[in-house]
């Protein structure tokens, strides 16, 4: 018991090694296993062929069958593990297949024709990486425009969305003012509201305003995130308004306070909130979905998405097209990865 | 260096674009006063908040007094409540069978199970890795990207990562073969697949609040834990007097931050599942969702009806969350 | 932080530059399409072709996921912000928004000759001559088998001497097939209440009523085929992860036939162009006619059609365009490199030279081409009924609700018939 007491709770300086670091690293060991390990089974799982895919047992690598040139064959053939009738196994190319007999020819001897029972062989195959999983749908569609598109949606909605929210958390933090617990209240009632719930509603008000196959359309109804203003208020309630005042006897205006003091002070909230607004922008789909029709507008996650046919998946493509998009958020995180953990943590943040 | 130019470059921009727009925020703070400043500065949020949130909810509630499959409110019927009444009109509330929607009381206690277990499991998670990265450990920071990085991927993404892994032929099935085991049908058992929901919403998310509790902690003031070693309290005391009840605000906007979406629950295991089996992982999202949009007669004032129940639901809840966490921490 | 930001205004600002819409002047038409498979290449081909030959026309191709075209189209159109033209499955349910190209077709002729069946599906009861557009494809359901499985079973196929197998046969003989290769499952059918319905039809199903009203409570027929489904979910003669894995959205098996782990496939013609690339020769699959039951043996008819869209600003451009696409030659060209049953009379009747060099797809396109007019009255009735998706829909939903036990298979049936009569009433006010 008192292992895990110290395992959760011992805060740091030890000397030598203990249980209790033992049992720490090997949570963090097993942690790290279950975080990643899922998102490289899916990398890997993106360079399979569509029938590798639905194999079983799945292989950790991308396998094909090899092909070989035979002399007096215009086309490469498939190349099998044979298990002759003397019980001696041989590599063989396949001419062709009648039902469950294969003919077979030794490439070494391409004259003579073997006939093998299907059962009798196992293809030999090969690590290879399925590119045209990637380079089939990429000829296909303009993946640059819809990449441009999510990344203008992506990072206008999130600089509008920090703008609004600070303005108005700060307002309801520290003015007083009438009607401003109304105002509260009316955004805290709805915060549990998911934006897919009033879809039409909200679709109608975008035909009204004009902004219908417009990426305004899909920038601006979510800036005004009722979580943004939650979060941001909770957070500037806890910076000592001492501050404010002294500013204010220094002669600073209020908009001053506000760019010089309170926003550099809610820099952990403003990023808790940034991070939230980016992975919810770039991953939205259902909503661009409705507001744009026209392919030049498309963003990464609609256009991407056109491999889900009326009958069809094409899962080879789908997971392709997945890797592709988590591509730019992982490496923007591999970029800043050091800012977002411990800016926001060694900052602090109640 | 690059980064200085930059830095001066951003202040510069930064600057200049806050002086342009002070230049129209000090003469309305002179008419206006310093206190009423507050509207000036609520005013841009309300305006998008009015027009696109507000205004819809509010059409959305006369929408849930309407019927038809018309889109325009202006040419919809006024039925009154009949919607909510098809809602609540069971035999024994208890027993979905008996209600007229059964697929709404499914989904009902579907998310209720959900959001229980969901929000109880990943808070608890969150702050053990917390405590954890908040220690001076080796490769802190790596160990603190790892159990970030599953924030970044996109619900969809999640559910297909996990698709693969737990279908019948999968990775997780490929693992208890090899080791002898029999092959378990995950995805298409009830409790299984409510479990793996739970599971994988859990693990595509807990990093973001680890990483809110963790800031909680660092701000709390090393000087306490010092007073509290003097006063020879033990790792436990002084988790439970110092750790705790300075986390306590952080706890709050963690557990209503996480509630919502756990409520809002929809895209990523509807991939997953599907709903299924059955209706098992069917939640309250999918409902409204079904309802409204992917039937071919759209039902939009039925789906507008649900949606007005869940929302105020929620506010009631939300609402005694905040009172409690206002009695509580402050 | 600040390098972020900085980074981040100079995007802002280059893109809002970048979206000012350019001047032009030539007519761009929209065309909202979804793809299975190659079609929208293959679409895009002709439209560029068609664009050399009129250059005061260009026609830009909308790929979207085909729930948009489920769900997201039926709202804009309905908003008045449709494309000029779009691909739809829902042929009935939105003929409202159609519009009637006639006034601006050179030959209406033609159209009523080579796709006047058809044309019906696209039609509001208000105007029966309207002329809307054109099946991008037929499609009819029906089973595929492996062929190979069999041999290796040493088991014979049961439709090469006989045309009347019924499907308690198929399912016993694909049962012993699937034992003796060691095959997962014996059948698997794709779940949605379409592929069902044919499979009903042949046992006695009617779905109609005497007034022309939808029924299923009753109707022996469909109580049959149900119970027959859920025996075969139950004694894992199909996979439970087909029907039961979802509650509310069509699941396909075509990756259980294509690997080998199922005997037999009830699905439809669609498939063949997948399976030819997929497939291809690794074993010999191949389509069968569609099995029988007491009252007949047939699948259903289905298919796809590009439509003309009402609010379009140029009615006259649009009619050029669908003229191009829907005459002999272009269509018969988009039909042999898609691989799909003509929606054509006149090319049905010469034959589309199919573009594929495998023989079991060549097999598989004339079984099903050769059911078209084989398949039963109360299935084209049921395809022409504008709402009949909200049948198979709640067929599908409530029917996995019985397979896992949630429902009994009476309970099921009235929650169907319920969830038809609610829909009904919702869209006749």
């Amino acid at each position: 018991m008192s292992y895990i007491m110290e395992f959760l709770l011992a805060r740091q300086g030890r000397k030598l090694p203990t249980v209790g670091d033992l049992l720490t690293y090997l949570y963090l060991l097993v942690g790290t296993v279950l975080m990643f390990g899922p998102v490289v089974w899916l990398v890997l799982s993106s360079f399979k062929t569509q029938a590798a895919l639905v194999e079983f047992p799945p292989q950790l690598l991308p396998y094909n069958q090899i092909s070989v040139a035979v002399e007096g064959y215009k086309d490469p053939l498939p190349l099998f593990e044979v298990t002759l009738e003397d019980g001696s196994v041989k590599r063989m190319a396949q001419v062709r297949r009648v039902g469950i007999e294969a003919q077979m020819v030794d490439p070494d001897a391409p004259e003579d024709i073997v006939k093998v029972r299907t059962t009798d062989r196992q293809p030999v195959r090969e690590i290879a990486f399925a590119w045209e999983n990637y380079t089939d749908p990429l000829e296909r569609f303009n993946f640059w425009t819809y990449f441009r598109n999510s990344v203008v949606v992506t990072v206008a909605a999130t600089v509008v969305t920090l703008i609004i929210n600070s303005m108005a958390a700060f307002a309801l933090s520290k003015y007083v003012f009438a009607g401003r617990d109304v105002i509260f209240v009316v955004i805290i009632s709805t915060l549990m509201i998911p934006i897919s719930v009033i879809l039409v509603p909200v679709f109608l008000v975008i035909t009204q305003v004009g902004w219908n196959n417009n990426l305004l359309g899909v920038i601006i109804p979510g800036a005004a995130t009722p979580t943004g203003v939650f979060l941001l208020r909770q957070y500037m309630l806890t910076i000592p308004d001492e501050l404010l005042d002294s500013a204010r006897i220094d002669g600073a205006s209020e908009w001053r306070i506000y760019w010089q003091i309170i926003l550099p002070l809610a820099r952990p909230a403003l990023a808790v909130l940034a991070i939230f607004s980016v992975m919810w922008r770039w991953n939205d789909f259902l909503w661009p979905l409705i507001v744009l029709s026209r392919s030049e507008l498309f963003t990464l996650q609609v256009g991407l998405n056109s491999f889900q046919g009326e009958l069809n998946v094409q899962w080879h493509y789908v997971l392709a097209m997945t890797v592709l998009t988590l591509l730019p958020v992982s490496l923007v995180f591999a970029m800043l990865q050091q800012f977002i953990t411990s800016g926001i943590a060694t900052t602090g943040m109640k | 260096m690059p980064k200085n130019m930059f830095n001066t470059l951003f202040s510069t921009v930064y600057s200049a674009i806050m002086e342009t727009v002070g230049l129209l925020a000090e003469p309305i703070q002179r008419w206006l006063g310093t206190q009423r400043m507050g509207y000036f500065f609520v005013l841009p949020n309300m305006l998008i908040f009015g027009v696109f949130i507000l205004f819809p909810m509010l059409l959305n509630f006369y929408y849930a007094m309407t019927g038809g499959t018309q889109l325009f409110p202006q040419d919809r019927p006024f039925v009154g409540l009949s919607n909510f009444e098809r809602l609540f009109t069971c035999g024994d509330f208890l027993n979905p069978n008996t209600c007229v929607e059964d697929r709404f009381w499914r989904a009902v206690f579907n998310t209720i199970v959900f959001v229980v277990f969901q929000v109880g499991g990943m808070v608890l998670l969150a702050l053990i890795t917390a405590l954890i990265l908040n220690r001076k450990i080796v490769g802190r920071g790596f160990f603190r990207s790892v159990f970030f990085y599953p924030v970044l991927l996109s619900p969809v993404v999640v559910a297909l990562i996990w698709k693969w892994i737990l279908q019948r032929d999968g990775l997780l099935n490929a693992l208890i073969v090899s080791l002898g085991g029999e092959r378990t049908l995950f995805l298409l058992n009830s409790n299984w697949a409510t479990f793996w929901a739970i599971v994988v919403s859990i693990w595509a998310q807990m990093g973001f609040y680890m990483l809110i509790l963790l800031a909680g902690l660092q701000a709390i003031p090393k000087e306490l834990y010092e007073a509290a070693d003097i006063d020879g309290a033990n790792s436990w005391q002084s988790f439970q007097y110092v750790t705790m009840p300075l986390l306590m605000p952080t706890m709050l906007v963690v557990l209503v931050l996480s509630l919502i979406r756990a409520v809002q629950v929809f895209d990523q295991i509807f991939v997953l599942t599907g709903g299924g089996p059955g209706t098992s992982t069917f939640y309250m999202v999918q409902y409204i969702y079904v309802t409204g949009f992917s039937n071919q007669i759209q039902q939009f004032g039925l789906a507008s009806a649900a949606s007005v129940v869940l929302g105020l639901t929620l506010l009631v809840f939300t609402l005694i969350q905040l009172r409690l966490g206002r009695t509580n921490a402050y | 932080m600040k390098r972020l930001n900085l980074l981040l205004v100079f995007v802002l600002l280059l893109s809002l530059a970048s979206v000012s819409v350019q001047a032009q002047n030539v007519i761009e038409l929209r065309m909202t399409w979804y793809t299975d498979g190659n079609e929208d290449q293959v679409m895009r081909d002709l439209l560029d072709r068609f664009e050399a030959a009129n250059p005061d026309i260009k026609v830009v191709m909308d790929v979207v996921p085909y729930s948009a075209i489920l769900e997201t189209l039926p709202v804009q159109l309905a908003a008045g912000e449709g494309p000029d033209m779009a691909r739809v499955t829902d042929l009935g349910g939105l003929a409202k928004y159609y519009l009637d190209m006639s006034p601006y077709l050179s030959d209406t002729a033609y159209w009523e000759e080579n796709m006047g069946p058809f044309l019906k599906w696209m039609r509001t009861p208000d105007n029966d001559t309207a002329i809307s557009g054109f099946m991008t494809q037929l499609t009819v359901t029906g089973p595929y088998i492996n062929r190979t499985l069999f041999e290796q079973a040493g088991i014979e196929v049961p439709s090469d001497t006989r045309a009347d197998v019924t499907w308690e046969e198929w399912a016993e003989v694909t049962r012993a097939v699937a034992e003796a290769t060691g095959t997962q499952f014996a059948m698997a059918m794709d779940r949605t209440g379409h592929r069902f319905a044919g499979p009903a039809i042949s046992m006695g199903a009617k779905y109609f009523n005497d007034e022309g009203k939808p029924m299923v409570v009753g109707d022996e027929g469909f109580r049959a085929m149900a119970q027959m489904l859920l025996d075969w979910h139950a004694d894992g003669t199909m996979p439970l992860e087909v029907w039961a894995g979802s509650s509310g959205s069509y699941v396909a098996a075509n990756e259980e036939f294509i690997n080998v782990k199922t005997v037999l496939y009830m699905s439809g013609s669609w498939q063949i162009g997948q399976f030819a690339k997929n497939i291809g020769d690794a074993f010999d699959w191949e389509a069968v006619p569609n099995p029988c039951g007491p009252a007949a043996c047939t699948g259903m008819p289905g298919g796809a059609a590009l439509v003309a869209i009402g609010t379009t600003k140029h009615p006259e451009a649009v009619a050029r365009v669908m003229e191009f696409l829907a005459s002999e030659e272009i269509l018969g060209e988009f039909y042999a490199r898609t691989l799909f049953i003509p929606g054509h009379l006149g090319l049905a009747e010469k034959g589309v030279d199919f573009v594929t060099d495998v023989e079991q797809a060549k097999q598989a396109l004339s079984v099903f081409a050769s059911q078209v007019g084989k398949l039963d009255p109360i299935a084209y009735a049921l395809q022409a009924y504008p709402f009949n998706r909200v049948i198979f829909n709640a067929t599908r939903d409530r029917l996995t609700q019985a397979i896992v036990g949630e429902l009994t298979l009476d309970e099921a049936i009235t929650r169907i018939q319920e969830d038809i009569d609610a829909a009904l009433a919702e869209a006749g006010r």
